[in-house]
Protein backbone atom coordinates (compact mmCIF):
# COMPACT_ATOMS: atom_id res chain seq x y z
CA UNK A 1 0.00 0.00 0.00
CA UNK A 2 1.31 3.10 -0.71
CA UNK A 3 0.39 6.58 0.29
CA UNK A 4 -0.74 9.22 -2.87
CA UNK A 5 -2.51 12.39 -3.03
CA UNK A 6 -5.55 12.13 -5.36
CA UNK A 7 -4.95 15.15 -8.22
CA UNK A 8 -7.33 14.50 -10.65
CA UNK A 9 -10.21 12.55 -12.05
CA UNK A 10 -11.21 9.88 -15.44
CA UNK A 11 -14.58 9.91 -17.13
CA UNK A 12 -14.66 6.62 -19.38
CA UNK A 13 -18.14 6.30 -20.79
CA UNK A 14 -17.30 2.66 -22.62
CA UNK A 15 -15.77 0.55 -20.00
CA UNK A 16 -16.40 -3.14 -18.67
CA UNK A 17 -19.84 -3.64 -17.05
CA UNK A 18 -17.85 -5.02 -13.78
CA UNK A 19 -16.65 -1.00 -13.66
CA UNK A 20 -20.18 0.57 -14.25
CA UNK A 21 -20.74 3.30 -11.71
CA UNK A 22 -17.33 3.17 -10.02
CA UNK A 23 -15.47 6.74 -9.63
CA UNK A 24 -11.79 6.70 -11.27
CA UNK A 25 -9.52 9.28 -9.78
CA UNK A 26 -5.73 9.67 -11.18
CA UNK A 27 -3.15 9.45 -7.79
CA UNK A 28 0.43 10.53 -7.10
CA UNK A 29 2.07 8.33 -5.21
CA UNK A 30 3.99 10.09 -2.51
CA UNK A 31 7.51 9.20 -0.67
CA UNK A 32 7.02 9.20 3.30
CA UNK A 33 7.50 12.99 2.83
CA UNK A 34 4.64 13.07 1.08
CA UNK A 35 6.65 14.59 -2.03
CA UNK A 36 5.68 12.87 -5.98
CA UNK A 37 7.65 9.65 -6.49
CA UNK A 38 6.87 7.84 -9.61
CA UNK A 39 3.80 8.16 -11.92
CA UNK A 40 0.49 8.95 -11.32
CA UNK A 41 -1.73 5.65 -11.46
CA UNK A 42 -5.49 5.59 -12.16
CA UNK A 43 -7.40 3.97 -9.22
CA UNK A 44 -11.02 2.87 -8.25
CA UNK A 45 -12.38 4.67 -5.21
CA UNK A 46 -13.60 2.62 -2.73
CA UNK A 47 -14.42 5.32 0.08
CA UNK A 48 -15.95 8.80 -1.46
CA UNK A 49 -12.17 10.44 -1.96
CA UNK A 50 -12.11 13.46 -3.76
CA UNK A 51 -9.22 15.60 -5.87
CA UNK A 52 -6.39 16.94 -3.59
CA UNK A 53 -6.97 14.67 -0.64
CA UNK A 54 -3.98 12.58 1.18
CA UNK A 55 -5.11 8.85 0.72
CA UNK A 56 -4.01 5.59 0.44
CA UNK A 57 -4.19 2.68 -2.36
CA UNK A 58 -3.45 -1.17 -2.61
CA UNK A 59 -2.08 -3.01 -5.11
CA UNK A 60 -2.56 -5.95 -6.80
CA UNK A 61 -5.34 -8.42 -7.19
CA UNK A 62 -6.50 -7.73 -3.43
CA UNK A 63 -7.20 -4.22 -4.87
CA UNK A 64 -10.29 -5.49 -5.92
CA UNK A 65 -11.90 -6.62 -1.98
CA UNK A 66 -13.52 -4.11 -1.19
CA UNK A 67 -15.86 -4.64 -3.70
CA UNK A 68 -17.43 -7.66 -4.38
CA UNK A 69 -15.19 -9.97 -4.68
CA UNK A 70 -15.96 -11.38 -8.51
CA UNK A 71 -16.53 -7.89 -9.77
CA UNK A 72 -14.26 -5.28 -9.89
CA UNK A 73 -11.49 -5.40 -12.41
CA UNK A 74 -9.09 -3.04 -10.61
CA UNK A 75 -5.05 -3.21 -9.63
CA UNK A 76 -5.15 0.11 -7.66
CA UNK A 77 -7.84 1.39 -5.36
CA UNK A 78 -8.30 4.14 -2.84
CA UNK A 79 -8.90 2.37 0.27
CA UNK A 80 -8.55 5.40 3.08
CA UNK A 81 -8.92 9.13 3.17
CA UNK A 82 -5.89 10.21 5.77
CA UNK A 83 -6.89 12.81 8.04
CA UNK A 84 -3.96 15.24 7.24
CA UNK A 85 -0.48 15.50 6.33
CA UNK A 86 0.25 16.14 10.04
CA UNK A 87 -1.55 12.38 10.66
CA UNK A 88 1.30 10.93 8.47
CA UNK A 89 3.88 11.12 11.81
CA UNK A 90 7.44 9.14 11.67
CA UNK A 91 9.85 8.52 14.73
CA UNK B 1 -4.35 1.12 -13.81
CA UNK B 2 -2.73 2.79 -16.35
CA UNK B 3 -3.74 4.80 -19.40
CA UNK B 4 -2.92 3.71 -22.68
CA UNK B 5 -3.07 4.32 -26.11
CA UNK B 6 -3.63 1.53 -28.83
CA UNK B 7 -0.36 0.70 -31.11
CA UNK B 8 -2.24 -2.25 -33.47
CA UNK B 9 -3.06 -6.19 -33.12
CA UNK B 10 -2.05 -8.99 -32.52
CA UNK B 11 -3.43 -12.10 -34.44
CA UNK B 12 -2.66 -15.49 -33.25
CA UNK B 13 -4.42 -18.78 -34.42
CA UNK B 14 -2.54 -21.22 -32.13
CA UNK B 15 -3.16 -20.59 -28.62
CA UNK B 16 -4.78 -21.19 -25.40
CA UNK B 17 -8.21 -22.53 -25.94
CA UNK B 18 -9.53 -20.01 -23.45
CA UNK B 19 -8.27 -17.28 -25.72
CA UNK B 20 -10.10 -18.20 -28.39
CA UNK B 21 -12.69 -15.04 -29.64
CA UNK B 22 -10.86 -12.73 -27.70
CA UNK B 23 -9.20 -9.56 -29.16
CA UNK B 24 -5.47 -9.02 -28.46
CA UNK B 25 -4.30 -5.28 -29.28
CA UNK B 26 -0.85 -3.87 -28.35
CA UNK B 27 -1.06 -0.71 -26.32
CA UNK B 28 1.63 1.53 -25.08
CA UNK B 29 1.76 3.32 -21.67
CA UNK B 30 1.09 6.62 -21.83
CA UNK B 31 1.50 9.90 -19.07
CA UNK B 32 -1.16 11.90 -18.34
CA UNK B 33 -0.62 14.72 -20.36
CA UNK B 34 -0.85 12.21 -23.25
CA UNK B 35 2.45 11.73 -23.89
CA UNK B 36 4.26 8.40 -24.83
CA UNK B 37 6.13 6.47 -22.14
CA UNK B 38 8.37 3.34 -23.06
CA UNK B 39 7.29 -0.39 -23.45
CA UNK B 40 3.87 -1.52 -24.25
CA UNK B 41 1.78 -4.86 -23.61
CA UNK B 42 -0.21 -7.00 -25.13
CA UNK B 43 -3.90 -6.60 -23.40
CA UNK B 44 -7.46 -8.63 -23.80
CA UNK B 45 -9.86 -5.86 -25.28
CA UNK B 46 -12.94 -6.25 -23.40
CA UNK B 47 -14.63 -3.00 -24.25
CA UNK B 48 -14.37 -3.18 -28.27
CA UNK B 49 -11.76 -0.06 -28.11
CA UNK B 50 -10.63 1.69 -31.37
CA UNK B 51 -7.67 2.35 -32.87
CA UNK B 52 -6.06 5.57 -31.43
CA UNK B 53 -8.08 5.69 -28.20
CA UNK B 54 -6.82 6.27 -25.02
CA UNK B 55 -7.75 3.54 -22.94
CA UNK B 56 -7.93 2.12 -19.23
CA UNK B 57 -5.41 -0.76 -18.97
CA UNK B 58 -5.52 -2.93 -15.63
CA UNK B 59 -2.97 -5.66 -15.00
CA UNK B 60 -2.15 -8.91 -13.21
CA UNK B 61 -4.50 -11.38 -11.42
CA UNK B 62 -7.38 -8.28 -11.17
CA UNK B 63 -7.37 -8.54 -15.32
CA UNK B 64 -9.39 -11.67 -14.89
CA UNK B 65 -12.41 -9.70 -12.98
CA UNK B 66 -13.58 -8.17 -15.75
CA UNK B 67 -16.66 -9.38 -17.09
CA UNK B 68 -16.65 -11.77 -19.82
CA UNK B 69 -12.85 -12.47 -18.27
CA UNK B 70 -13.36 -15.27 -16.12
CA UNK B 71 -10.98 -18.16 -15.87
CA UNK B 72 -8.85 -17.09 -19.07
CA UNK B 73 -5.37 -16.86 -18.88
CA UNK B 74 -4.93 -13.30 -19.22
CA UNK B 75 -2.59 -10.58 -17.48
CA UNK B 76 -3.89 -7.15 -18.67
CA UNK B 77 -7.51 -6.31 -20.11
CA UNK B 78 -8.46 -3.25 -21.40
CA UNK B 79 -11.52 -2.18 -19.37
CA UNK B 80 -12.13 1.43 -20.54
CA UNK B 81 -12.08 3.79 -23.09
CA UNK B 82 -11.01 7.07 -21.80
CA UNK B 83 -13.16 10.50 -22.56
CA UNK B 84 -11.40 12.97 -20.63
CA UNK B 85 -8.54 13.04 -18.05
CA UNK B 86 -8.87 16.06 -15.84
CA UNK B 87 -5.86 16.91 -13.45
CA UNK B 88 -6.83 19.77 -11.42
CA UNK B 89 -4.43 19.34 -8.63
CA UNK B 90 -1.02 18.86 -10.03
CA UNK B 91 0.88 21.05 -7.38
CA UNK B 92 1.38 19.17 -4.19
CA UNK C 1 1.25 -10.36 -22.27
CA UNK C 2 4.34 -10.05 -23.63
CA UNK C 3 5.72 -10.37 -27.21
CA UNK C 4 8.93 -12.90 -27.45
CA UNK C 5 11.11 -15.04 -29.63
CA UNK C 6 11.98 -18.07 -28.55
CA UNK C 7 15.41 -18.85 -28.33
CA UNK C 8 15.58 -22.28 -27.38
CA UNK C 9 14.77 -25.26 -24.70
CA UNK C 10 15.96 -25.69 -21.15
CA UNK C 11 16.45 -29.14 -20.01
CA UNK C 12 16.40 -29.79 -16.11
CA UNK C 13 16.08 -33.10 -14.41
CA UNK C 14 16.01 -32.02 -11.08
CA UNK C 15 12.77 -29.86 -10.71
CA UNK C 16 9.79 -29.09 -9.07
CA UNK C 17 7.20 -31.80 -9.47
CA UNK C 18 4.63 -30.08 -11.06
CA UNK C 19 7.04 -29.66 -13.81
CA UNK C 20 6.90 -33.08 -14.85
CA UNK C 21 6.52 -33.71 -18.39
CA UNK C 22 6.14 -29.55 -19.37
CA UNK C 23 8.75 -27.95 -21.84
CA UNK C 24 10.36 -25.39 -20.75
CA UNK C 25 11.40 -22.74 -23.13
CA UNK C 26 13.86 -19.71 -22.87
CA UNK C 27 12.20 -16.44 -24.82
CA UNK C 28 13.68 -13.17 -25.36
CA UNK C 29 10.88 -10.51 -25.50
CA UNK C 30 10.98 -7.99 -28.07
CA UNK C 31 9.26 -4.95 -29.06
CA UNK C 32 5.92 -4.31 -31.59
CA UNK C 33 8.42 -4.16 -34.03
CA UNK C 34 10.17 -7.04 -33.93
CA UNK C 35 13.31 -5.81 -32.06
CA UNK C 36 14.96 -7.45 -29.82
CA UNK C 37 15.03 -6.12 -25.84
CA UNK C 38 17.45 -7.44 -23.45
CA UNK C 39 14.78 -9.02 -21.78
CA UNK C 40 14.96 -12.62 -21.49
CA UNK C 41 11.93 -14.81 -19.46
CA UNK C 42 11.87 -18.62 -19.03
CA UNK C 43 8.27 -19.77 -19.70
CA UNK C 44 6.16 -22.91 -19.40
CA UNK C 45 5.07 -24.04 -23.05
CA UNK C 46 1.64 -24.43 -22.77
CA UNK C 47 0.67 -24.52 -26.82
CA UNK C 48 4.00 -26.64 -28.43
CA UNK C 49 5.29 -23.43 -29.95
CA UNK C 50 8.79 -24.10 -31.77
CA UNK C 51 12.06 -22.23 -31.44
CA UNK C 52 12.13 -19.34 -33.81
CA UNK C 53 8.57 -18.57 -33.21
CA UNK C 54 7.19 -15.59 -32.03
CA UNK C 55 4.69 -16.17 -28.98
CA UNK C 56 2.59 -14.70 -26.99
CA UNK C 57 4.02 -14.94 -22.73
CA UNK C 58 1.47 -14.30 -19.83
CA UNK C 59 2.98 -13.51 -17.03
CA UNK C 60 0.33 -13.87 -14.11
CA UNK C 61 0.17 -16.99 -11.83
CA UNK C 62 -3.10 -18.67 -12.18
CA UNK C 63 -3.44 -17.94 -15.66
CA UNK C 64 0.73 -19.37 -16.41
CA UNK C 65 -0.22 -22.50 -14.15
CA UNK C 66 -3.40 -23.17 -15.59
CA UNK C 67 -2.48 -23.33 -19.00
CA UNK C 68 0.90 -25.00 -18.75
CA UNK C 69 -0.51 -27.87 -16.08
CA UNK C 70 -4.10 -27.29 -16.02
CA UNK C 71 -4.36 -26.80 -12.78
CA UNK C 72 -3.55 -23.67 -10.66
CA UNK C 73 -1.27 -23.49 -7.69
CA UNK C 74 2.03 -24.75 -8.98
CA UNK C 75 5.08 -22.35 -9.01
CA UNK C 76 5.11 -20.98 -12.41
CA UNK C 77 4.67 -17.13 -13.55
CA UNK C 78 5.09 -17.33 -17.19
CA UNK C 79 3.82 -19.20 -19.78
CA UNK C 80 3.37 -19.31 -23.59
CA UNK C 81 -0.31 -19.36 -24.54
CA UNK C 82 -0.23 -18.14 -28.10
CA UNK C 83 1.93 -18.34 -31.13
CA UNK C 84 2.26 -14.83 -32.97
CA UNK C 85 0.84 -15.34 -36.85
CA UNK C 86 0.97 -11.51 -37.33
CA UNK C 87 1.28 -7.63 -35.78
CA UNK C 88 -0.30 -4.97 -37.11
CA UNK C 89 1.15 -1.87 -36.11
CA UNK C 90 -1.44 1.46 -36.90
CA UNK C 91 0.10 4.68 -38.26
CA UNK C 92 0.61 7.35 -35.97
CA UNK C 93 -2.09 9.59 -36.45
Amino acid sequence: MQLARVIGTVVATIKNESLEGRKLLVVQTLNKDLEPAGKPMVAVDSVGAGVGELVFWCRGKEASFPFKREDTPTDCTIIAIVDSNAHVTQG
Amino acid sequence: MIIARILGTVVSTHKDERLLGKKLLIVRPINVDGTDTTGYVVAVDTVGAGFHERVLVVAGSSARLAQGMKDTPVDAAIVGVIDTVDITAPEI
Amino acid sequence: MLLAKVLGNIVATQKNHRYENASVMLCQQITPEGEETANTVVALNAIDAGVGDTVLVVQEGWSASTAATGKSGAAIDSAIVGVVDRIDLLEDE
